[in-house]
C-alpha cells in the first residue's frame, strides 16, 4: 500500500493592505484637564509631547465597541463578507481580562465566527506585529483575509499623578483587512525585542500584588530617556533595515507613520533619517495622543482621510514600545 | 587622544547650542543643565547622544541623572575618554 501524499496550504505570492478602519475616544480630553495633578500648564506638555488634545473614551465606551466600529469599517472598505475572515489577530494591553481573548469576542461580534482569533502583547509594536503575522498567514495561505486591530483603552490603566506617561495617553482601535494581492504591498517586517529593558516601560505592578494587598491598582509608566534614546536612535537603525529589506529609498516614501509616542520622538526620528520634505510625516498625537498599538492605523487612516497621502503610496510603519518590542515594515496604502 | 577640558566644554557648548539654541558662552562649568539651563530630559538625552558621538564615549542612561551641571558632564566625557 503506498503512502498517502498530504496536502498542504498552497502559497499566495503577494499579500496587501485592502483597508483600514478607525475609532476613536468620544471625550477631547485637553492638556488644562491633565495639567492639574502633574502640576504643570497646556504650554509645558505642548512643548514636551506636542499633544493638543487626547481622545479617551468615556465610561460607556468600551475598547471592545471601538474595536468592533474600526473593524467594520475595514471590512467594508476591503469589500468583503466578514464571514470570508480567516483570521483575527488583536493587539492590545489594555483588555481586562486575562483570558479568554478580546479576539475571539471581537470575531464573534462582527460576524467573522468561527474564525481562528487571537490576542498579541507586544504594546505600542503590537499593530506591526500584527501587520507581519497577517502577511504570512495570507502568503502562506493558511487564511485568505486577515483582520488586524490595534485597539487600546488606556484611560483604565493610567495615574493621574503620574508624569512619565499617563498625561499623553488616549483610546482608540484601528483595524486593517490584509489579503492576497497580485503584486507586492508588504515588505518583509524587521521586527525584534529587547528584554533587558522589560521594566523600561510597563505597569507600576502585577496582578499578584494587587491581590496581596501590596499594591495598588497596577498603571502605566515609563523610563522616559531611557525609552526615548532607543525610540530614535536604535529605531532610526531598524527603520533603515526596514527600507533597506524593502528595496527602496527613503526618497521613495509617501509617508513616515511612526508610533505615536512623543512628537519630539517622531520628529527626532525623521531627522535621523533624513528623510526628503516630501514625505509626510503623520502627527496624529497632537490631536489624538498616545494609543499605543492603535496609533499606526490611526494615524495612517486620518493621512488617507486629510488626503494628506493617496492610496498606492508607500509608507514606513514603525512601532516600538514595551518589552522592549519593535516591529517595521514598507506598505502599499490602502 | 584625549581632549583637554577646554575643549570638551567648547564642543559641550556647540552640542547645546544645537539643540537648545542657548548661547555657547551661557554654556560654563558651574551652569546646572536644568536649573539654570532649563533644558529638560529629552533635550538632555540627545545632549547626551551627540556628545557620544562627537567624543566617542559611552554614557549610560543610569548615569545620566548624576550629570547635574556642564562640569559633571565635561568630568565624565573627560574621564571616560581616558
Amino acid at each position: 500500500m503506498s503512502q498517502p501524499v498530504l496536502n498542504q496550504y498552497e502559497t499566495v505570492k503577494y499579500s496587501r493592505i485592502y483597508s483600514l478602519g478607525a475609532a476613536r475616544g468620544d471625550i477631547t480630553v485637553t492638556n488644562d484637564d491633565v495639567a492639574g495633578p502633574i502640576d504643570s500648564s497646556d504650554e509645558w506638555i505642548r512643548q514636551r509631547t506636542g499633544i493638543i488634545t487626547r481622545k479617551r473614551a468615556s465610561k460607556d465606551l468600551s475598547l471592545m465597541d471601538m474595536a468592533v466600529s474600526a473593524s467594520l469599517e475595514a471590512i467594508a472598505g476591503a469589500g468583503i463578507e466578514a464571514s470570508e475572515i480567516g483570521a483575527v489577530i488583536f493587539s492590545t494591553i489594555t483588555h481586562p481580562h486575562q483570558t479568554p481573548s478580546a479576539a475571539a469576542l471581537l470575531a464573534d461580534k462582527i460576524g467573522a465566527n468561527p474564525a481562528p482569533a487571537f490576542d498579541i502583547s507586544a504594546a505600542c509594536a503590537g499593530y506591526c506585529y500584527g501587520i507581519a503575522q497577517a502577511d504570512a498567514l495570507v502568503r502562506s495561505g493558511v487564511a485568505k483575509y486577515v483582520l488586524v486591530v490595534g485597539g487600546e483603552k488606556l484611560s483604565d490603566f493610567i495615574d493621574p499623578t503620574d508624569r512619565t506617561i499617563s498625561f499623553l495617553l488616549g483610546d482608540g482601535a484601528g483595524a486593517a483587512i490584509v489579503g492576497p494581492s497580485e503584486t507586492p504591498g508588504i515588505s518583509p517586517t524587521v521586527w525584534g525585542s529587547d528584554g533587558s529593558h522589560w521594566d523600561a516601560v510597563g505597569m507600576t505592578a502585577s496582578l499578584l500584588e494587587l491581590r496581596d494587598g501590596t499594591a495598588q491598582w497596577p498603571t502605566l509608566r515609563q523610563e522616559g530617556q531611557t525609552v526615548f534614546r532607543w525610540a530614535v536612535w536604535e529605531m532610526a537603525k531598524v527603520a533603515r533595515q526596514a527600507l533597506e529589506v524593502a528595496g527602496v529609498e527613503a526618497s521613495d516614501l509617501a509617508a513616515l507613520v511612526t508610533h505615536q509616542a512623543n512628537i519630539r520622538i517622531i520628529d527626532e526620528l525623521a531627522k535621523q533619517l533624513q528623510l526628503p520634505e516630501s514625505v509626510v510625516i503623520a502627527r496624529d498625537i497632537i490631536n489624538t495622543g498616545n494609543t499605543s498599538a492603535a496609533s499606526i492605523p490611526l494615524a495612517m487612516h486620518q493621512l488617507l482621510e486629510d488626503g494628506e497621502v493617496k492610496s498606492g503610496g508607500l509608507a514606513l510603519e514603525i512601532g516600538f514600545g514595551a518589552g522592549l518590542a519593535f516591529g517595521a515594515q514598507v506598505v502599499v496604502l490602502p | 587622544m584625549a581632549l583637554a577640558q577646554s575643549e570638551v566644554l567648547a564642543g559641550l557648548a556647540e552640542i547645546v547650542n544645537d539643540e537648545t539654541g542657548i548661547a555657547t558662552e551661557a554654556v560654563q562649568l558651574e551652569k546646572s543643565f536644568t536649573d539654570d539651563l532649563d533644558i529638560d530630559s529629552i533635550s538632555m538625552m540627545t545632549i547626551v547622544v551627540n556628545a557620544e558621538d562627537k567624543f566617542g564615549v559611552k554614557i549610560p542612561d543610569e548615569e545620566v541623572k548624576n550629570l547635574i551641571t556642564v562640569g559633571d558632564a565635561v568630568s565624565f566625557i573627560t574621564a571616560a575618554q581616558g
